[in-house]
C-alpha cells in the first residue's frame, strides 16, 4: 500500500470507495474494530459533505506514524462555496443541505485531530487524523 | 589520531581477549550475578564471550565512539541482554553491571600492553605512557556510552511490562457476569478513567450480543468517585446498549456521588436503583420472571414415598 | 437498479440491509416500504442492520425517516442487530435515533411488534402470534 493516495469524490459510489480505502488503511495500521468504525464513519460523513456541500472534490488518504503510534490521516478538499461561519457549522444540528447536520461536529468527535480551513468562495479543506489507541 | 589510539586499544583487547574474558566473568560472579538464580553460568559465559567478540570487531574496525556503525552489533547484543534481563526482573544495578564490570579487565589489558611496550625500551616507553591517558579516556567513554544504552533499553522494557500489566488489570477488573438468561451484570470496581471505560464499554456491549442479553446492570458500588467524564462514559454506554436493543440499569450510586453529580450538572437519564439486588429484581420483572418464596422441602427422602 | 428486498413476516415487514447504502438505494427503500405498509396493513417494520459495518448520519437519517413515515401509517419501526462498534460510534457521532425502537435480533424485534399489536388491539385480532413470546409481561416495563 502506498503511503498516500488521492481519490476523487464525484458520486455516491465514490463515497463507498473512500470508506473501503479508509477501512483498509485502518486495518493495516492495526486499529481495533471500534477505532476502525470511528474513522470510517468520520470519513463517510466528510466525503458526503464534500459531495453534497462542496459540489464534489477529492480526499487524500495517508498512512502515518508518530512516536511509534500508527494512524490514518484524511484531507478532504473541495472548490465549493465554502463555509461562512465555521464555528457555527461545527455545532450539531447545523446544516445547509441534506443530512442531520452532524457531519462536521460528529466527525470531529470521531477523530483525534481535526482542522478546517474554509472561507466563502474559497472552498473547504478538512483534515482529520485518528491514531491507534491500542 | 583516533585511528591510532583505537588501533592500540584494539590491539590490547585482541592480544588479551582471553584474560579479559576470564577476569570479566570472575568479577560478575563475585558481584553476585548468578546469586538470584535468574541466569545460569553457561548462559552468562556465552553472553560475555559473544559480546567481547563483537566489541573487539568494532574496535578493530577503528572505532571508540559507541554511536559509530561499527558498534551496531555490540549495541544490538546489549539490547538483547538488557531486554531479557528487564523481562526476568533483574535490578537496574544487576543489568548495568554487565557492561560496567568490563572496565577493570579492559584497563588491566591496556596496562599489560603498555608494560609489554615498556620492556622493549627506548622511545616505545614514552610513546606508550603518553598514550595511556588517551586510551583510558577512549575506553571509559565507550563503555559509559554502552552502559547508558543498556539502561535505556532496560527502562523501556520495564515500561512496556508495566503498560502490559496495566492493560491486563483493566481487562481482569471488568468481568461481565451472567445473572440470569438475558440478564448481565457489570460490577465496576475502582476509578474509571477514559481508557478503562472504553475497554469496559466494548466488553459489555460485545457480551450483550454474544449472550443476547436484554438487560445489563452496571453496578458502581465499588467506584469511589464519579467525575463528569466518567458520568458521560456511563451515559454513552447506556445509549449504545439502547441502540443495540438492550436496556441498562445503573445500581449502587453512593449518596455522595449522586450529590456530586447533580452539582456537576450531570444527570443520569437512566433507570437507577440503590443496590444490585434492587436492580436485579427490576430486571427479572422486565423479562417476565419473579422471585417467589418456595415451600420448605422437609427432607430429601420425603418425595420418594 | 438494485433494490433491497422487503419480506412479509406475519404482521411485519422485514428488510435486511446487507450492502453499502447509497442515495438511490436508500430512496428506493423508503418508497418500497411506504408502499408495502399501505398495501399489506403491516403493523411493524423490522430493519435488520446486523451486516452493516458502519452507520453514518445519512443512514441514520434514512432510518429516522422510515420510522416517521411508518408511524403515520400506524406501523412501528424496529432496528435490529446493530453491532457494538457501530453503536459506540453512533453515540459519539451524536445520533441517538430517538424515533426508532431497537432489538438485539429479528426474533426479539418480532416480539416487540407482536406485543404492540396485542396491546393495541386487545383481543379482536385473530392473528397467529397470540401465543408467541410476546405474550409474556406486557405491563411491567414501567420500571
Amino acid at each position: 500500500m502506498e503511503a498516500a493516495a488521492v481519490f476523487e469524490i464525484r458520486s455516491s459510489d465514490d463515497v463507498v470507495r473512500v470508506r473501503q480505502e479508509v477501512r483498509a488503511r485502518a486495518v493495516a495500521a492495526g486499529f481495533g474494530l471500534v477505532d476502525q468504525t470511528k474513522i470510517v464513519t468520520a470519513a463517510s460523513e466528510l466525503a458526503r459533505n464534500t459531495l453534497d456541500h462542496g459540489g464534489g472534490g477529492a480526499v487524500r488518504v495517508e498512512s502515518v506514524s508518530q512516536g511509534g503510534r500508527r494512524g490514518v490521516r484524511l484531507t478532504f478538499e473541495d472548490q465549493g462555496p465554502g463555509i461562512p461561519d465555521v464555528e457555527q457549522a461545527l455545532k450539531d444540528g447545523f446544516t445547509t443541505g441534506r443530512g442531520l447536520g452532524l457531519g462536521l461536529g460528529g466527525s470531529k468527535r470521531l477523530s483525534n485531530e481535526f482542522a478546517i480551513d474554509s472561507a466563502p468562495g474559497r472552498g473547504t479543506r478538512v483534515t482529520i487524523a485518528r491514531w491507534n489507541s491500542r | 589520531m583516533a585511528q591510532n589510539g583505537s588501533g592500540s586499544v584494539a590491539q590490547a583487547v585482541a592480544a588479551h581477549q582471553d584474560e579479559i574474558f576470564s577476569e570479566w566473568l570472575a568479577l560478575q560472579m563475585e558481584s553476585g550475578a548468578l546469586r538470584s538464580g535468574r541466569i545460569k553460568e553457561a548462559e552468562l559465559r556465552t553472553q560475555c564471550r559473544a559480546f567481547l567478540e563483537v566489541l573487539r570487531e568494532g574496535l578493530a574496525e577503528g572505532g571508540t565512539d559507541a554511536d559509530a556503525p561499527v558498534f551496531g552489533r555490540a549495541k544490538e547484543m546489549l539490547t538483547e541482554v538488557s531486554r531479557s534481563r528487564g523481562m526476568q526482573g533483574f535490578t537496574p544495578t544487576e543489568t548495568a553491571a554487565f557492561v560496567f564490570s568490563l572496565k577493570r579487565p579492559m584497563f588491566n589489558a591496556l596496562n599489560r600492553a603498555i608494560e609489554a611496550a615498556a620492556s622493549e625500551g627506548g622511545g616505545a616507553v614514552r610513546a606508550a605512557s603518553a598514550a595511556t591517558a588517551r586510551y583510558t579516556w577512549d575506553v571509559t567513554l565507550l563503555l559509559d556510552q554502552l552502559g547508558l544504552h543498556t539502561m535505556e533499553v532496560f527502562l523501556k522494557t520495564r515500561e512496556e511490562v508495566i503498560a502490559r500489566q496495566g492493560r491486563e488489570i483493566s481487562e481482569l477488573s471488568t468481568p461481565v457476569v451472567k445473572l440470569w438468561d438475558g440478564v448481565l451484570a457489570l460490577p465496576l470496581i475502582g476509578t474509571l478513567d477514559s481508557e478503562r471505560t472504553q475497554v469496559v464499554m466494548e466488553n459489555l456491549l460485545q457480551t450483550i450480543v454474544d449472550q443476547s442479553a436484554e438487560i445489563a446492570i452496571i453496578d458502581i458500588t465499588g467506584v469511589p468517585t464519579v467525575d463528569t467524564l466518567t458520568a458521560q462514559h456511563l451515559l454513552k454506554t447506556v445509549a449504545a446498549a439502547r441502540l443495540m436493543g438492550a436496556d441498562c440499569i445503573v445500581s449502587g450510586i453512593r449518596p455522595q456521588i449522586a450529590q456530586t453529580m447533580v452539582h456537576l450538572g450531570v444527570e443520569l437519564d437512566v433507570t437507577s436503583k440503590a443496590t444490585l439486588a434492587d436492580a436485579f429484581r427490576v430486571a427479572l420483572t422486565r423479562i417476565g420472571r419473579a422471585v417467589v418464596k418456595a415451600p420448605r422441602v422437609e427432607a430429601p427422602a420425603a418425595g420418594r414415598r | 437498479m438494485d433494490r433491497i428486498p422487503v419480506l412479509k413476516l406475519g404482521d411485519a415487514l422485514l428488510v435486511t440491509v446487507q450492502v453499502d447504502m447509497h442515495d438511490r438505494l436508500a430512496a428506493a427503500l423508503e418508497e418500497d416500504l411506504t408502499g408495502r405498509i399501505a398495501a399489506t396493513g403491516a403493523k411493524g417494520v423490522l430493519i435488520d442492520i446486523s451486516s452493516l459495518e458502519i452507520v453514518d448520519s445519512f443512514i441514520g437519517r434514512m432510518l429516522d425517516t422510515i420510522a416517521a413515515v411508518s408511524r403515520m401509517l400506524d406501523a412501528d419501526t424496529v432496528v435490529v442487530g446493530m453491532r457494538p462498534a457501530v453503536a459506540i460510534t453512533l453515540v459519539e457521532l451524536g445520533l441517538e435515533l430517538r424515533g426508532v425502537r431497537t432489538a438485539l435480533n429479528v426474533e426479539r424485534g418480532m416480539a416487540l411488534i407482536g406485543r404492540r399489536s396485542d396491546a393495541g388491539r386487545g383481543g379482536d385480532d385473530g392473528g397467529g402470534d397470540r401465543d408467541g413470546p410476546a405474550a409474556e409481561d406486557i405491563d411491567d416495563d414501567g420500571g
